[in-house]
């Protein structure tokens, strides 16, 4: 059975790789992701998760900790932020290209200079094209689920891709909420061991991380790309079982009021919950809105997004980064791109909100949806603006 | 729901009071949602968190600009930050404070309706606890203003974060329950 | 990597595994050689410095007389056992056709 506990975010996170029965963890600590692997090692030591807990001199050898005890068949968890992703991320896209089914905890904070401890998603689409499978959560609850679902579909031997569990730092990592904790024992079949369909072994010798050379790095990227894409059917698959087992039914893009909604707005992670009290109020006050949420961003799932907003006059994207000198926000480009070529697309509005941890209120959005229905009327494309820029 | 703001120093356990809120209403079934202004801290900065109780789902994840509730835990923080800043009318401010309620209308801008509870709750914490640490304290001063919870519902939250300590504890917030004075504070 | 030469993506392993062990030994890196060591075998101590420093491991000993012969698939020419024999017993000769 479930049990209903008040614990911080980053707690539950701790406690369902607990239950995932892990067999090595290397991490390096950096805020805001430090709770979550104190608690993990303060586990390991009690003896409650009979797990290796490597400890490493920085994240680059910590994802090289991790990909080599993937290689060698052990479940593997790790979680970085921000300059640690980055000090990792040559190993980041190795570990993908490998085929490593590595599940990694991404507690999404700024990127510096300047220095910035706070949330925002920089971190995360400064490796969007690494490969890994990226789901983004939005609450205690789907973190502590999304752990699960993660080595789940990571460890499908249709799959074998590592992913990541992106939550917002301190916005999610930091915060004390009620989250209904799946106990080990009813976990039951829905994880089962995981059985590697390659790995380093002895007495089977095989080389693994060769060398790729023009004639066939071509094709190496291809059948990298199939997969990718194929892992959506299960990721689809598995949680469907996930709702069928434990009641709460996740989806790659999550509609609220987009029915007949003239406006849509489209948010990604820890930011969501506030997006949906302000649709919520603005449907109070007869406003034709409704939020997408998305929770899948790669595989992107361009496919359910045209089928959802394409009925809206307006979308309102709300991104927590920007790609300067770029097009914009970096999930807005994605929609954009999403659309190019198909008749009915909708006018596409991109917002820049949250930047390193900044508060988004209520009345954000409620300005968003205004501004977005203002921007429509002009027709032609507007650049992306930033909410709350002091100018 | 309701919202509470607690303004502390570092190292006063302002989160801690924050935190103790949330659990003991999760605990009886609510939602809730407790968190600090984020960031790195230091001792003696001012600090602020927040708490939210309510018996739906609670989406929204941002500080908390129109309190109902403001707990003040250091009566030095009146003087330079503007705790009762969003208050609403009819909100209840808690100060840890000598002061009287004239006193912290002067010196306060206090919306319509707003009500007023003062307690002395460095001197409880100086008997009971030993130590100027208003935060448990302060506790006791907030279920009485709000009538939110009983000082009965912190009692296990309290025991599992305190421990050993936690006695000491559980005596300053109910004393502060019994001497924390509420008013009105008639515009 | 798929055992031929130019896979198709679907012929390719798993993470481009190789899954043949040690499959760098079809590689003639001997084939580089310009030069190749000839040994003079009333000068062979059989010591087995040469056998030692070769880089390559493309040095093999005769079972029968003690000697070490070279690999000549692998042997690339670097000149370090000549340079290393105790006896002086090994010259490098240019590779003729």
């Amino acid at each position: 059975m479930t049990r209903r506990v008040g614990m911080e975010v980053s707690f539950a996170l701790s406690e369902a790789v607990k239950n995932c029965n892990v067999d090595v963890i290397s991490a390096y600590p950096i805020t805001p992701q430090t709770h979550i692997v104190e608690e993990l090692s303060q586990m390991v030591a009690d003896g409650d998760l009979d797990a290796e807990f490597i400890m490493v001199e920085s994240e680059h050898s910590a994802m090289a900790a991790c990909c080599g005890a993937s290689a060698a068949g052990a479940r593997t968890f790790t979680s970085t932020a921000s300059q640690g992703l980055q000090l990792m991320s040559e190993i980041v896209f190795i570990a993908s290209n490998m085929r490593l089914p590595i599940v990694m905890a991404v507690a999404n904070r700024s990127l510096s200079a300047p220095l910035s401890i706070w949330g925002d998603h920089s971190d995360v689409m400064a490796n969007r094209d690494s490969g890994w499978i990226m789901f983004f959560v939005e609450s205690g609850q789907s973190v502590h689920d999304h752990v699960y679902i993660a080595y789940r579909v990571a460890e499908d031997s249709r799959v074998l891709l590592p992913t990541m569990v992106n939550l917002d730092g301190f916005q999610l990592t930091h915060v004390i909420e009620p989250v209904e904790l799946i106990e080990k024992a009813d976990l039951g079949d829905f994880l089962p061991p995981y059985d590697p369909q390659i790995q380093l072994n002895p007495l089977k010798p095989v080389t693994m991380g060769p060398a790729g050379t023009p004639a066939m790095f071509t094709e190496a990227k291809k059948a990298q790309e199939v997969v990718t894409w194929n892992s959506r059917a299960i990721i689809d698959e598995v949680w469907e079982d996930f709702g069928k087992r434990f009641g709460r039914h996740y989806k790659a893009v999550e509609t609220f009021h987009t029915d007949d909604a003239e406006t849509i707005i489209v948010s990604m992670g820890g930011l969501s919950g506030t997006a949906r009290a302000a649709v919520d109020k603005m449907r109070k006050e007869g406003k034709k809105v409704g939020l997408v949420r998305i929770r899948l961003f790669r595989p992107f799932p361009a496919e359910d997004l045209r089928r959802i907003l394409s009925p809206a006059k307006v979308i309102a994207v709300c991104d927590r980064a920007i790609s300067y000198g770029g097009p914009g926000g970096p999930l807005c480009s994605e929609i954009k791109s999403a659309f190019f070529g198909y008749s009915g697309a909708p006018y596409i509005a991109n917002f820049i909100i949250g930047l390193a941890g900044r508060n988004v209120w209520v009345t954000d959005f409620e300005h968003i949806a205004d501004r977005a229905q203002q921007l429509v009327l002009q027709e032609e494309p507007a650049p992306y603006e930033i909410i709350g820029l002091r100018e | 729901m309701i919202e509470i703001r607690f303004h502390g120093r570092g190292g006063q356990g302002a989160v801690t009071s924050a935190e103790m809120m949330a659990l003991a209403a999760i605990a009886k079934g609510k939602y809730a949602q407790a968190m600090p202004a984020f960031g790195a801290e230091r001792r003696g900065a001012p600090v602020l968190a927040f708490t939210r109780i309510d018996d739906e789902f609670i989406d929204v994840r941002q500080e908390i600009l129109e309190p109902d509730v403001v707990a003040v835990l250091d009566p030095t923080l009146l003087a330079g930050i503007p705790v009762a800043a969003g208050l609403k009318p009819g909100g209840v401010i808690i100060i840890n404070t000598h002061k009287n309620p004239s006193e912290i209308k002067k010196q306060l801008d206090l919306p319509t309706d707003a009500r007023i509870a003062i307690v002395d709750a460095t001197a409880i914490a100086r008997e009971t606890i030993g130590r100027p640490i208003t935060n448990t304290t302060m506790l006791g001063a907030l279920l009485k203003a709000t009538g939110v919870m009983k000082p009965n519902d912190l009692v296990e939250p309290l025991k599992k974060r305190f421990g050993k300590i936690a006695p000491r504890n559980i005596d300053a917030m109910n004393r502060a329950y019994k001497e924390t004075k509420i008013t009105k504070g008639a515009s | 990597m798929a055992q031929s030469d130019k896979p198709r993506w679907q012929e390719l392993e798993i993470g481009c595994i190789v899954t043949d062990p040690g499959s760098t030994r079809y590689y003639k890196t001997g084939d580089w050689a310009s030069m190749v060591p000839v040994t003079d075998p009333e000068r062979c101590a059989r010591c087995g410095l040469c056998w030692v420093f070769c880089p390559d491991m493309a040095r093999i000993r005769d079972q029968r007389t003690g000697a070490f012969d070279v690999n000549e698939f692998y042997c690339k020419g670097c000149g370090i056992c000549a340079r290393e024999c105790p006896t002086n017993a090994i010259t490098m000769q240019e590779v003729t056709d």
